[in-house]
């Protein structure tokens, strides 16, 4: 909101210090996102009469104006185009400063010498127009050499650009931020009173009707009529106000509706009631698929129910007195009924309509306005006679000979209550900290119009003022006067406290985990990325996963329309994105979550959801994964597994397998190069490792050629469940202090025995004895059948209290190959 | 072609013609019957030739329609026939390509040394962690897929709340309309943590809450679709503005160091009341003045406030006995002030050369 430093003074005499004024409207929480300066430095702009324009040769976007200043001819060049010769323009001579410290000197442009500037208003600070120069041809007084800081009765004004708050409809106005400015700096503040119109001839009633069919949309209404209207322009002061605060005059009936919703707050809607059917207005639901074709020409379909969460189409319409729709309200009128220039008679139309049916309408016309904004946040119900009242006061300034029938019609007719709230004293303490009193409370509200009475001891006796809608009814309102009494005593001004409280801090599981892989995966040359969570709909089916996918209803592209079920598409992309840009070694790691759709999950949320939490829904489960892809250029599977050990031990796991499977953790990965990581007690997979399918690299990560990427995907959730997957022991083992003794056993493996079994069968045949065994060479080729490979391992066999015996290590030796004779393996 | 045009002769030359396709079985042959097919002397090409000579119109119309669909049929034959051929040659090459991943000797796997860089959006929102962690926070998480309730109406924001709109929400095609979303802030997880406490007989909460967050923004220098919050909440019996304002003030000075002060200053959020914007000395003009922090020596970095007791309500808790505050901010938006990033887009292109900086 554009708040003019001018038009605040008009309630208090604030002073001229803008840097102060700032200061404090942040303090009361009424943000100041800008501050411009108008009218200044121009004392050296002089109108000029435009006396000859000329071309330039070579240049058409520049010309040369012949234009007289009072003192005879001056040649100046201009690359405006919107005026003609003997428009008046201003004109900045040579050596004047304008606004922005900027110094008009001689120049020559394409040969030809420019003696100043003609300017546009944009330049003089006065306005935003870019079409070119300011016209002044019009302007009373406007003649050659006169200064028009005289002329346009320019005075130096500053300009705050206002975020109000939702929860502060007060203060949505000009006289609002100077009611809530004043009582902070302490300086007597004057609302606005109108005086009311004389008012004469037949009462509102024989003139016009009105009616409120639901009370739920509109609180209350003010219908007033004036006749002998003169539609015309406004004040000169009227129309620079509007425009300072960054509103088009349009016509003195508009402007004053207009300047009175700037000043207090309330929007109002003038109607030319020679055009309302039956000249009176009704107020109402509007019937399904009822339509409007709105002042912007474009027809608007009403009463039906939208997409947002509880909009029913409730919309509040104003109808004639013939029940057809005239407008939308409080978010914009039709067309049929508008103010023209032929208008005499008009009905002014002040309600307080809902402000969530409002929201509701005016987000599902995708129209927001001035006036919406405003209904949205809540209006004072009280006020509508004095702003009607208002509203006559300002347009009797340019239409004298108007005349307002006595009367106007209200309803419903009874005056609006103020609410009434208990506030314990010591409520106020221990939310705020400071124990103040019911003295220092009410010197704090009572300028902001609360009332606040001791009620006893403990008690406060507050009234809200109607022009807190905000403040809530019941006995949650008491935080809100809290708040208000924080907001004008100054948080500033609240004592801070740093309490420790007993417990210790600490971070959770799923942190332990997350850093742990970050930091194994770090030491492995891996880069963390961070890749967003919502992908193309063809991602799922890219990786052949059937599951339904989750979409976004709304999504900003179709690009990003789906949740994500694998980290591995995202990765690729980034893979292919550094491999575009010739990057070296790339190594890239993620974590985060993927989302399974509830259809396909066992471990759905069931949350509470819609109005009132009344329904409950299936959410999708959310697996939080960690996915790491090997892209150098000698990686590949190995590599691959390599890291998954590397985890696997950094993770402290028991006993991770690597085996084929056909989990979707396995989505993406090339079908003969990959397997899953299986824990070996639990046979739960958490994971799976091996190469990114040849066919996906080529179409996510295109540039990344032919080449390998390894690739090592880990369910964290499983990885953290120690039902799932087991840990090592944490207990200590004694190293033996005795030597041990190695053996070095080959053999002859049918491709039917796997690795691990193998491998589990050395293990048990050696019992405590044995320290370790290792695969360390694989060999198929001559000397071993087609359908069996040679698998080396190195044992150590040694025993904690003493050395172990020849015979001994003879006889375990023999244990170890009869046990893998038992899986058909043939010592070599 | 030996004998004249008819039904006969073209549905014999469709199934001949067919089998011969389904008997390839290498790519090489396929192509080889492929390429007969398209020659001038394929039986097809004579059967076009042989429609010319025909002079009855009718017959002539009614033979080139025949013409027409043995035509279709071979050629989609040998559509299908590709398609089982490739797949079978891709089996072949995968299957040529199989390793046993079991048999892999790690000993024997050579890579090059180097160590890699975290991500500074996980950095950054480490080092918040331990900041916070040292000052009695214990860290909780919530989901990123919620309802409309926890995001919003538990939080003091009722359906057609003005102050929705401004979320900018994202919705799930679950359940009805708008009422599965991503979460918008990282606000719902407080309230699973109110449920959990007052389930558990209602005991104190120290907790932060880190996490990933979605609006409907189109992603600039300042904001990204997809972004990260931070969250604290305290609740406990005596629990005062002074509590927060101090707290915040304790932590600027922790995370940014001891010459950047916290200010709070009055605003609108619907879940706590009083509400404040908490705002910290410049970081790059250390409170001077520059263009950064439109010379006013502050810049903004999150919401914080006391919880409104209806946020208290709605989870069962009486907000005459406990009381408790909440704060917000971005870590991004964190990273990208603590480390002068000028683009945030640069937070999810994952650039190398920008992911090695940190």
């Amino acid at each position: 909101m554009l708040v003019p430093l001018s038009w605040l003074k008009d309630f208090a005499p604030f002073p001229d210090d803008a840097a102060l004024l700032r200061a404090t409207l942040d303090e009361l929480g009424l943000v100041v996102e800008d501050v411009t300066t108008t009218g200044e430095s121009l004392g050296d702009v002089i109108v000029a009469r435009v006396e000859e324009i000329r071309s330039i040769e070579g240049a058409d976007r520049i010309r040369l104006v012949v234009a007289d200043a009072g003192d005879g001819p001056i040649e100046v060049v201009c690359g405006a185009m919107n005026f003609s010769e003997a428009d008046l323009v201003p004109f900045a001579p040579v050596g004047s400063v304008l606004p922005g410290d900027f110094v008009i000197a001689q120049r020559k442009m394409k040969g030809v010498e420019s003696n100043g500037m003609l300017c546009s208003g944009k330049e003089l600070g006065l306005g935003d127009d870019h079409d070119g120069l300011m016209i002044l041809t019009d302007v009373p007084g406007a003649i050659p050499g006169s200064a028009i800081v005289e002329v346009l009765a320019i005075e130096p004004d500053v300009i705050f650009d206002i975020t109000v708050e939702g929860n502060r409809p007060d203060a949505h106005s000009i006289s609002g931020v100077a009611r809530d400015l004043a009582a902070h700096l302490h300086i007597p503040f004057a609302p606005v009173a109108p005086l009311s119109p004389a008012r004469s001839g037949p009462p509102t009633s024989e003139l016009a009707s009105a009616g409120v069919d639901d009370v739920e949309l509109c609180r209350r209404l003010v219908v007033s009529v004036a006749s002998g209207v003169i539609v015309g322009n406004s004040p000169d002061w009227i129309q620079r106000r509007l425009e300072k605060a960054g509103m088009r005059p349009i016509n003195n009936v508009v402007d004053a509706s207009n300047y009175v919703m700037l000043e207090m707050g309330q929007p109002t809607h003038p109607y030319d009631l020679d055009k309302i059917a039956g000249g009176g207005l009704r107020v109402r639901r509007a019937h399904p698929n009822e339509s409007l074709t709105t002042l912007d020409g474009v027809e608007r379909v009403l009463g039906v129910a939208g997409q947002s969460l509880g909009d029913e189409g409730n919309d509040c319409v104003i109808c004639d007195a013939e029940d057809h729709v005239i407008g939308i309200a409080g978010i914009m009128g039709g067309a049929s009924s508008e103010i023209a220039e032929a208008t005499t008679t008009i009905l002014l139309e002040t309600a307080s309509f809902d402000p969530i049916a409002s929201t509701r309408t005016s987000r599902r016309l995708a129209h927001r306005t001035e006036a919406s904004t405003r209904f949205q946040k809540g209006i004072d119900p009280a006020n509508l006679e004095n702003v009607s009242d208002r509203f006559f006061e300002i347009l009797s300034l340019s239409s004298p000979s108007m005349v307002v029938a006595p009367d106007p019609l209200v309803v419903p007719d009874h005056p609006v209550v103020a609410t009434v709230l208990e506030v314990p004293l010591e409520r106020v303490s221990s939310l705020l900290g400071v124990a103040f009193t019911a003295q220092a409370i009410s010197d704090l509200l009572e300028p902001l119009g609360f009332g606040v009475v001791e009620k006893d001891a403990q008690n406060l006796t507050v009234t809200i003022p109607t022009n807190r809608p905000d403040i809530r009814t019941t006995h949650h309102g008491i935080a809100d006067v809290i708040e208000e009494v924080a907001r004008t005593y100054g948080y500033a001004n609240l004592p801070r406290r740093t309490s420790p409280w007993p417990e210790p801090g600490q971070p959770n599981k799923r942190q332990g985990t997350r850093t742990r892989v970050r930091e194994a995966l770090l030491g492995l040359g891996g880069d963390e990325a961070w890749t967003t969570s919502l992908v193309a709909s063809g991602d799922a089916a890219l990786l052949g996963i059937s599951e339904p996918e989750i979409g976004v209803t709304n999504p900003l592209t179709q690009d990003e329309a789906r949740l994500r079920r694998s980290l591995v598409p995202g990765l690729l992309r980034s893979v292919g994105y550094n491999a575009d840009r010739r990057q070296d070694d790339i190594v890239l790691f993620e974590m985060g979550l993927v989302f399974v759709h509830p259809s396909a999950s066992t471990t759905n949320r069931s949350v509470r959801a819609g109005a009132a939490g009344g329904v409950l829904v299936d959410l999708p489960s959310e697996e939080e994964h960690a996915a790491l892809v090997l892209a150098r250029p000698d990686d590949d599977a190995t590599t691959a597994v390599a890291a998954a050990r590397v985890l696997a031990d950094a993770l402290g796991l028991a006993d991770m397998r690597i085996q084929s499977g056909s989990s979707t953790l396995l989505a993406g990965l090339h079908p003969t190069r990959s397997a899953e990581l299986v824990d070996a007690q639990s046979g739960e997979v958490f994971g799976a490792v091996g190469e990114v399918d040849p066919f996906i690299v080529a179409e996510l990560a295109p540039s990344a050629g032919r080449q390998r990427i390894g690739i090592v995907v880990l369910d964290l959730g499983a990885v953290r469940d120690p039902a799932k997957v087991a840990r090592k022991s944490d207990r200590a083992v004694g190293i033996s202090r005795f030597p041990s003794a190695d053996l070095d056993l080959a053999f002859s493996v049918p491709n039917t025995v796997s690795v691990d079994s193998l491998l589990d069968a050395l293990k048990s045949a050696g019992g405590v004895v044995l320290e370790f065994v290792r695969l360390f060479d694989v060999y198929r080729g001559p000397g071993i059948d087609d359908d069996a490979r040679s698998l080396a391992f190195a044992l150590r066999l040694s025993a904690d209290d003493r050395t172990l015996s020849e015979s001994e290590i003879t006889e375990t030796r023999g244990l170890l190959i009869a046990a893998a004779a038992d899986l058909g393996a043939s010592l070599r | 072609m030996s004998s004249p045009l008819s039904q006969e002769v073209l549905t014999a030359l469709v199934s001949e013609t067919c089998a011969e396709i389904a008997s390839a079985v290498t790519l090489e042959a396929f192509d080889a019957i492929a390429g007969s097919l398209k020659a001038k002397q394929s039986p097809l090409a004579q059967a076009r030739a042989a429609l010319g000579k025909i002079d009855d119109e009718a017959e002539r119309k009614e033979l080139g329609r025949l013409v027409g669909e043995a035509t279709a049929a071979i050629m989609s034959a040998l559509d299908e026939r590709k398609v089982v051929i490739e797949a079978a040659a891709r089996r072949e090459a995968l299957e040529a390509d199989r390793l046993d991943l079991s048999e892999v000797i790690v000993r024997d796997v050579r890579v090059p040394v180097r160590r890699g860089h975290a991500h500074v959006v996980a950095q950054t929102q480490a080092s918040l962690e331990e900041v916070f962690i040292a000052m009695g926070f214990s860290v909780a998480e919530g989901p990123e897929v919620e309802t409309d309730w926890y995001n919003f109406e538990a939080l003091n924001l009722p359906p057609g709340h003005p102050a929705r709109d401004t979320f900018d929400t994202m919705y799930l095609d679950l359940g009805e309309p708008e009422t599965v979303l991503l979460r918008t802030h990282t606000s719902p997880t407080q309230i699973h943590l109110l449920e959990a406490a007052h389930q558990r007989g209602m005991h104190s909460i120290h907790a932060v809450m880190p996490g990933r967050c979605y609006r409907l923004d189109t992603p600039d220098a300042r904001h990204l679709p997809v972004f990260h919050q931070i969250e604290g909440l305290v609740v406990d019996r005596d629990v005062t503005f002074g509590d927060l304002a101090g707290t915040i003030e304790t932590f600027t000075a922790a995370y940014f160091g001891p010459d950047i002060h916290s200010r709070l200053r009055p605003a609108y959020f619907p879940f706590t009341e009083p509400s404040a914007e908490f705002e910290i000395t410049c970081t790059i003009c250390r409170g001077e003045g520059c263009r950064t922090c439109s010379r006013t020596g502050w810049i903004e970095l999150g919401g914080c406030g006391m919880v409104d007791p209806a946020v208290f309500e709605a989870v069962g808790i009486d907000p005459s006995e406990w009381s408790g505050f909440a704060f917000g901010f971005g870590i991004d938006r964190c990273a990208q002030m603590r480390h002068g990033i000028a683009d945030m887009r640069a937070l999810i292109e994952n650039d190398l050369r920008f992911v090695r900086q940190f």
